[in-house]
C-alpha cells in the first residue's frame, strides 16, 4: 500500500532522532557507569554514589533547585495572573518571552559585569554608603541568575492555564459566597493546577543539572549534580563517575516527571464550555 | 401600602470607559417571590441588570436597593443572592456534590448539615444518587439542574437566572420552564430571570421587563404585554403580529386599510395617527362578502397546530393569519375579527402615559 509506506516514511526523522539523541546516549551514559577510572568493570560507581559526599551534593543541588523554582514560582503566578488581565495581553508577554530568546552564556556574563565588583550595583552601594560588597560567587546571585533564567519558563504555563480559566467560574464563586482569596485558593488555584506543575517541571528539572551558571556566577562556591558530571568527566577524567552521576539525574528527571505529570481530569478544558 | 419591594433601581445608569452606555436612568421595582422576566434581544442591557443586581459590576450613578437597603457597594459575596449562570460556571475540579455544597462550606456549615442540605437540594432538582458524579459525565440537562441546586442550596433571597434554557435542546428547554416555574412555585422566591426568548417569558412569568436600547419598554404581566404592547418594538418582539399605520377618528373608532372600524380604545386625539396591531390568531378566514378586510392568500404554510397565511389587502398591507381553517393560494378571502381584536398603539407613548390611559378607558368603558 502506497499509504503505508509513506506513513513509514513519516516515521523516520522520529525514529532516527529518539535512536540517536535519546536511546544511544542514554545506552552509553549506562555502559559508561559500569566501568571504573582504570577501564575494568564494576558496580563501585553505584556504591559511591550512596557516599556521604556524592549524597550531600545531590541534596545541595535539590535544595538549590527547590529555591529557584519556588522563588520563580512566586515571581511568575502574580506577574502570569496580572498579565492575563491587562488589554494587550499577548504583547506583555511577548516581551517577557523575547529575552529568552537571547544566548544564555551572554546573559549570564551581562550578570557578571552587573554584579563584578566594579559593576553598577556595588557603584550603587558605594554610593549611599554601604561599600563594595562581594556579591558575585554567593548564593544570592546564584539564585537570582537562576531565577532571572527561568522565570519566562515559568510564567508560559501559568499564563496559559489561567487564561484558559473560564472568567464566570470565579463570578459563580463570589456569587456563592466566597472572599476573592477563597475564590483564589479553592477554585483559581486548584485550576491552574496543571499550568502550575508544566512550570515546575520546566524550571526544577534544568535547575537540578545547571552548570554553566553555577560555574560562571557562582564560581566553586556552588556544587550542584552539573558541576559534578562536568568535573567527573574533564578534571578528575573519571568518565564511570560522571556517568553514575548522569544516570541517577535521569532517574530523578523520571521520578519528578511522574510526580508532575498532568492527569487526563479536567485538563484540556478548565470548565471552558465554548 | 404593599410590601417593601425587594429590588430597588433608582435612576441606575451604567456606562463603560469608552461611554458606550448600557442603561440608561432604570427605575423599577420588584416584589418579594414572585418571577420577573427581564426580556429584550441581545445587547438590550438585561444581563447588565442582573450582574448589577448580582454585584458583579457597579451601576454609573443612581442607586439600587436590596431590601430597602443601598448595596451599590456590596461585594457580590455578601448579598443574598444567587446566580444561575448562562453556561452553568460549574466547578471542573469539583464532583457535583461539592459544586452544590460549595457555598455551605464557605460558611462553614457543619459537614452533617451540609450533606443533608446539598441532598435536600439535588432531590428538589431530580438529581438524587448523582452526587459524586463529575461534571464532565453530566448532560446539558443535569448540568443545568445542578447550578439550580448550587443556587437554592445557600436559600438566597433572590435567585438570578442567566439564559439558562438557552443551551438545552426544544423539548428540554420546554420541560425546563415548567419545572423551572413550578420550582419558584414551591420556593416563594424571587425569581429573575433573564432571555431572548419571547415564549419562556410568557410561559414562566408572573411579570415581565420588556428592554429595548438600555431602557425598560414596557412592564406588566404576560398577558397585558402580549394583548397590550404598548409600540411597535413590543409587539414585534413578544409574537407574531400585524402593525399598520392608521388614524383615529374619534373614541372607540379608528380608520386604517381604508375602512372605519369599530374598536375599544379611547383617550386619544381626534385624527390622531396611530398604528393598529392585530394578532393573527385573531384573525378568522370568511368569505369575502361577510369579512371586514378583504385578503388575496399569498402563501399559506403548515405550522401543526394550525395554518400560516400570509395574505395582502388591496392597499398592500400583509395580514398574517393564523386558523385551523385552510385556504387555497390566490384565493380572495375574507377576514373577520372582533372590535376587541384591534389595538391601537399611539406613536411614542411613555409607559407612565399608556397605563394612565389604559386604566381611564378601562375603568369606564369596560367596567363589568
Amino acid at each position: 500500500m502506497q499509504n503505508k509506506s509513506t506513513r513509514a516514511l513519516y516515521l523516520i526523522p522520529y525514529g532516527a532522532w529518539i535512536l540517536l539523541f535519546v536511546i544511544a546516549p542514554i545506552a552509553l551514559v549506562v555502559y559508561y557507569s559500569l566501568f571504573d577510572i582504570h577501564g575494568d568493570f564494576t558496580f563501585a560507581n553505584y556504591g559511591a554514589f550512596f557516599s556521604s559526599v556524592y549524597l550531600e551534593l545531590t541534596l545541595s543541588s535539590f535544595w538549590y533547585a527547590f529555591l529557584i523554582t519556588l522563588f520563580s514560582l512566586l515571581i511568575a503566578y502574580p506577574t502570569a495572573y496580572f498579565l492575563t488581565k491587562t488589554r494587550h495581553k499577548q504583547l506583555w508577554l511577548l516581551l517577557i518571552i523575547i529575552p529568552s530568546w537571547i544566548n544564555l552564556l551572554l546573559k549570564t556574563y551581562a550578570f557578571i559585569g552587573i554584579f563584578g565588583q566594579y559593576g553598577p550595583i556595588n557603584a550603587f552601594f558605594a554610593a549611599i554608603g554601604i561599600g563594595s560588597t562581594q556579591l558575585l560567587f554567593t548564593d544570592f546571585s546564584f539564585i537570582f541568575v537562576s531565577v532571572y533564567i527561568f522565570i519566562p519558563f515559568m510564567i508560559l504555563p501559568i499564563f496559559n492555564a489561567i487564561d484558559r480559566l473560564n472568567p464566570a467560574l470565579i463570578d459563580a464563586s463570589r456569587d456563592l459566597g466566597a472572599s476573592p482569596w477563597t475564590t483564589f485558593r479553592r477554585v483559581i488555584l486548584p485550576l491552574t493546577m496543571n499550568g502550575v506543575k508544566s512550570g515546575i517541571q520546566v524550571t526544577f528539572i534544568p535547575a537540578l543539572s545547571l552548570f554553566m551558571i553555577t560555574r560562571l556566577i557562582a564560581g566553586n562556591k556552588v556544587i550542584t549534580l552539573g558541576t559534578a558530571i562536568e568535573q567527573q568527566f574533564l578534571v578528575t577524567q573519571n568518565w564511570g563517575m560522571g556517568s553514575t552521576i548522569a544516570v541517577f539525574l535521569i532517574l530523578f528527571m523520571f521520578v519528578i516527571m511522574l510526580f508532575t505529570g498532568q492527569k487526563e481530569k479536567g485538563g484540556a478544558s478548565i470548565g471552558k464550555t465554548k | 401600602m404593599t410590601q417593601q419591594p425587594i429590588i430597588r433601581f433608582d435612576n441606575v445608569s451604567k456606562r463603560y470607559n469608552d461611554d458606550t452606555s448600557v442603561l440608561n436612568n432604570i427605575s423599577f421595582e420588584m416584589e418579594r417571590g414572585k418571577f420577573y422576566t427581564l426580556l429584550g434581544p441581545s445587547g438590550c442591557g438585561k444581563t447588565t441588570i442582573l450582574r448589577l443586581i448580582a454585584g458583579f459590576i457597579e451601576p454609573s450613578s443612581g442607586e439600587i436597593q436590596f431590601n430597602g437597603k443601598k448595596i451599590n457597594d456590596t461585594p457580590p459575596n455578601e448579598r443574598q443572592v444567587n446566580t444561575v449562570f448562562q453556561d452553568y460556571a460549574l466547578f471542573p475540579h469539583l464532583n457535583v456534590f461539592e459544586n452544590v455544597a460549595f457555598g455551605l462550606r464557605i460558611k462553614k456549615i457543619k459537614q452533617a448539615e451540609v450533606k443533608r442540605r446539598v441532598e435536600e437540594a439535588l432531590q428538589f432538582v431530580n438529581l438524587q444518587g448523582y452526587e459524586n458524579r463529575e461534571i464532565s459525565e453530566m448532560s446539558g440537562g443535569q448540568r443545568q439542574r445542578v447550578a439550580i441546586a448550587r443556587a437554592i442550596v445557600n436559600d438566597p433571597e433572590i435567585i438570578l437566572l442567566d439564559e439558562p434554557l438557552s443551551a438545552l435542546d426544544l423539548k428540554l428547554r420546554t420541560e425546563m420552564q415548567y419545572e423551572l416555574r413550578e420550582l419558584q412555585q414551591r420556593l416563594g422566591k424571587t425569581f429573575i430571570f433573564v432571555t431572548h426568548d419571547q415564549e419562556e417569558a410568557l410561559a414562566m412569568s408572573d411579570e415581565i421587563f420588556v428592554m429595548n436600547a438600555g431602557e425598560i419598554v414596557q412592564s406588566g404581566t404576560p398577558i397585558d404585554i402580549y394583548d397590550e404592547p404598548i409600540n411597535r418594538f413590543v409587539a414585534d418582539f413578544i409574537g407574531e403580529s400585524n402593525i399598520v399605520d392608521g388614524v383615529m377618528i374619534r373614541d372607540h373608532l379608528v380608520r386604517f386599510a381604508g375602512r372605519e372600524f369599530e374598536c375599544v380604545d379611547a383617550g386619544l386625539d381626534p385624527n390622531e395617527k396611530i398604528e393598529v396591531v392585530i394578532r393573527p390568531e385573531d384573525l378568522e378566514i370568511t368569505s369575502p362578502d361577510r369579512g371586514k378586510l378583504v385578503v388575496t392568500v399569498d402563501t399559506q404554510l403548515f405550522r401543526g397546530v394550525h395554518y400560516e397565511l400570509s395574505t395582502y389587502d388591496r392597499d398592500g398591507n400583509e395580514w398574517l393569519v393564523h386558523s385551523t381553517r385552510k385556504a387555497q393560494v390566490g384565493d380572495e378571502i375574507g377576514l373577520d375579527f372582533d372590535p376587541e381584536a384591534i389595538h391601537v398603539m399611539r406613536l411614542n407613548e411613555s409607559e407612565e402615559d399608556f397605563d394612565r390611559r389604559l386604566e381611564s378607558y378601562e375603568v369606564s368603558g369596560h367596567a363589568e
